[in-house]
């Protein structure tokens, strides 16, 4: 595979040109942080960023997001409502590619959604790789999504005054083809990539003390661990882990009215599995009464049944729900103690590559 | 601009054709579908149903597979969009997405002898399947239906329930736990009636549909009876805001209801600490 290479100097004409033919979506600072939003000016982009406040998912699964749109009289007419824009999301990092991989399958497998995936098509994501941690709460690297095996259309690695630059689909070699800014990288700019490459992984130290295909099975007997109980004394419910997260998917469905009561919609929005009212049936009873049940669901879900239905762990490590979480409930001290107080009752150790 | 790219939460328009009232808090809807199509539904299955501008909910499909043309739900006035059915007149339009969710197993059914034990509204889901049977009687052994309601008057399905009893091949016992001064039948929760009856527990399949409270008395029953747990059907209750295994309200454990259930055996449900 040849890579290719855009300098830094070269890289406002190039992202200038994409500006051109589509909406571009990267990192911006807000408030002393980083998110995420549609970007005119390129001076305006912080490929630097360390990590954004919420991950780009809304692009494809918008907090709130019309489904259907309607008139009441003698009859009803009702019309779905699919609004798409060609669009690319510039410096993804692994995590949220990764993230944005199981979102895929999680809305294409069995039926297709198609609000989600016709966003999703007309996208192009160009991935940014990271040289660092992001801070000392990513554990990317123990969730196996510090790298990337598909899911972007170009990939970029910062090597000083270059961005590297892979392809990851057709679709990427043809945008690349496009807009001018790209050369052949050279042997020297690959030596570096090879060294940056290199360095980087032994800065990624924050982990998991086993293997990420281990937690099926760690969950799978930790269903009874007295830290959910624990947990749950300690976790408010307030549902912020959930709104950070960038493979939560969870939503509810409502309607709108006009205030004519002739026209309406009906649109999703963005929920929360660890509210009471989640799984809440409409005689009263819930089935997970307990904030200890909520927890240990988003964990087991994370953790175990995402993975079961789609091979993928439900988890990206981007540290997310930690940084956002008021009582600092951290999926790496979760699973770490529920590892170390299930090997007595025959959790087989195993040695964990660093 | 109007979109051609199918969605999946776009329902199709029914119409209501007859409500009757059932009980105080229960209508019956018989509906049909503005394109003249069969719902095509196997008993047991759900539908979403969508009262434009309040919202949308699952219901169970009362009606058996085998009466064709319109179907029923049976609905409690309990919510916003149950007040709003309520609200509705023959004539009113709703929505309808589905059939969705997996229905009774009548194929594994054929030949053996039902005990049925619906508890409140559960009636409402099993009816679909006691009158599939019934229409089809002849595939099926004995049947047997022990039907609770808390008092008489929340009896649903009076005109049913009295047909069932008539009828020489089914054996009906019914019990209320509150009695009213009009009462001569059974008083006591859904489990006194199991002693009436006697079951060939080799040839018995078992379908309960209640309130989770009821399912882990009438199982422990019907286990006691010696009825395998793979031959125990229930059918669990759910917020599918959905229906097609997306939305993540009525998933228990690594399970999507609306995909896997609404109906488990009770070997399946052993594995799932949150169904019950």
């Amino acid at each position: 595979m040849s890579f290719k290479a855009i300098d830094k100097k070269d890289m406002s004409s190039f992202v200038a040109s994409l500006m051109d033919e589509m909406e571009v979506v990267g990192p911006v600072a807000k408030d002393g942080k980083f998110v995420f939003s549609p970007v005119k000016d390129y001076a305006q982009l912080r490929l630097d960023y360390n990590i954004t406040l919420l991950s780009p998912k809304e692009y494809f699964l918008p907090p709130e997001e019309t489904l259907l749109r309607y008139k009441l009289g003698e009859t009803v007419q009702s019309e779905p409502v699919i609004e798409t824009k060609p669009r690319v999301i510039l410096g993804m990092h692994p995590c949220d590619i990764n993230a944005t991989w199981l979102l895929d399958l999680a809305f294409s497998t069995d039926n297709l959604d198609t609000n989600y995936m016709e966003k999703r098509k007309k996208a192009l994501i160009i991935g940014l790789d990271c040289n660092q941690p992001c801070d000392e709460h990513s554990f990317c690297k123990s969730m196996g999504s510090l790298t990337v095996e598909s899911g972007y259309d170009l990939f970029l690695t910062d090597i000083g005054d270059t961005y590297i630059v892979e392809y990851g689909s057709p679709a990427g070699m043809e945008l690349l083809a496009r807009h001018k800014g790209a050369r052949e990288a050279t042997e020297a700019d690959m030596a570096r990539f090879r060294a940056i490459q290199d360095a980087k992984w032994p800065k990624f130290t924050y982990k998991l003390e086993m293997s990420v295909s281990d937690l099926p099975n760690l969950l799978a007997i930790s269903y009874d661990n007295p830290l959910w109980e624990e947990l749950g004394e300690k976790c408010l419910a307030c549902g912020s882990c959930n709104l950070v997260c960038p493979t939560c998917y969870c939503f509810d469905v409502m309607d709108r009215l006009e205030l004519n009561l002739k026209e309406g919609e009906r649109v999703r929005r963005w929920d929360s599995c660890q509210l009471p009212m989640f799984a809440t049936v409409a005689g009263g009873e819930n089935f997970r009464k307990s904030r200890a049940d909520r927890l240990r669901h988003r964990f087991f879900r994370k953790g175990k049944y995402l993975m079961e239905m789609f091979g993928k762990v439900g988890c990206v490590g981007c540290g997310r729900c930690v940084r956002a979480c008021l009582v600092d409930i951290d999926p790496v001290e979760v699973y770490n103690t529920l590892k170390r107080t299930c090997a007595p009752r025959g959790w087989a150790e195993r040695d964990v590559a660093a | 601009m109007a979109d051609q790219i199918s969605s999946l939460y776009q329902p199709t328009l029914a119409e209501m054709v007859k409500i009757e009232q059932l009980t105080e808090r229960e209508k019956l809807f018989t509906l049909h579908l503005k394109d003249g199509r069969d719902l095509g539904h196997r008993a047991g299955q759900f539908v979403e149903v969508s009262v434009f501008g309040v919202g949308e909910a699952p219901f169970s499909v009362t009606s058996s597979p085998t009466r064709n043309g319109t179907f029923e739900l049976c609905v409690r006035e309990v919510g916003d969009v149950t007040r709003a059915l309520h609200r509705m007149k023959p004539g009113s339009i709703v929505g309808i997405r589905g059939p969705f969710g997996n229905g009774f197993p009548i194929e594994e059914m054929r030949g053996r002898d039902l005990l049925f034990v619906p508890g409140g509204l559960g009636l409402a889901p099993l009816r679909s399947l006691i009158n599939q049977v019934l229409d089809e009687r002849e595939s099926f052994g004995r049947v047997i239906i022990l039907y609770g309601a808390r008092n008489p008057s929340e009896l649903l399905f009076k005109d049913e329930l009295a047909q069932w009893e008539a009828r020489d091949d089914v054996e009906f016992h019914v019990t209320v736990d509150q009695p009213d001064e009009n009462w001569t039948g059974n008083v006591g929760v859904i489990t006194t009636l199991f002693p009436k009856i006697t079951v060939n527990p080799h040839n018995t399949v078992a379908v309960t549909v209640g309130p989770p409270i009821m399912y882990r008395f009438v199982v422990k029953e019907l286990l006691s009876k010696g009825i395998q747990d793979g031959r125990i059907f229930l059918s669990l209750e759910r917020r599918m805001k959905c229906g097609v295994g997306k939305c993540g309200h009525c998933q228990i454990n690594n399970v999507y209801v609306c995909q896997k259930g609404p109906v488990f055996s009770y070997t399946q449900l052993k594995e799932l600490p949150e169904a019950i």
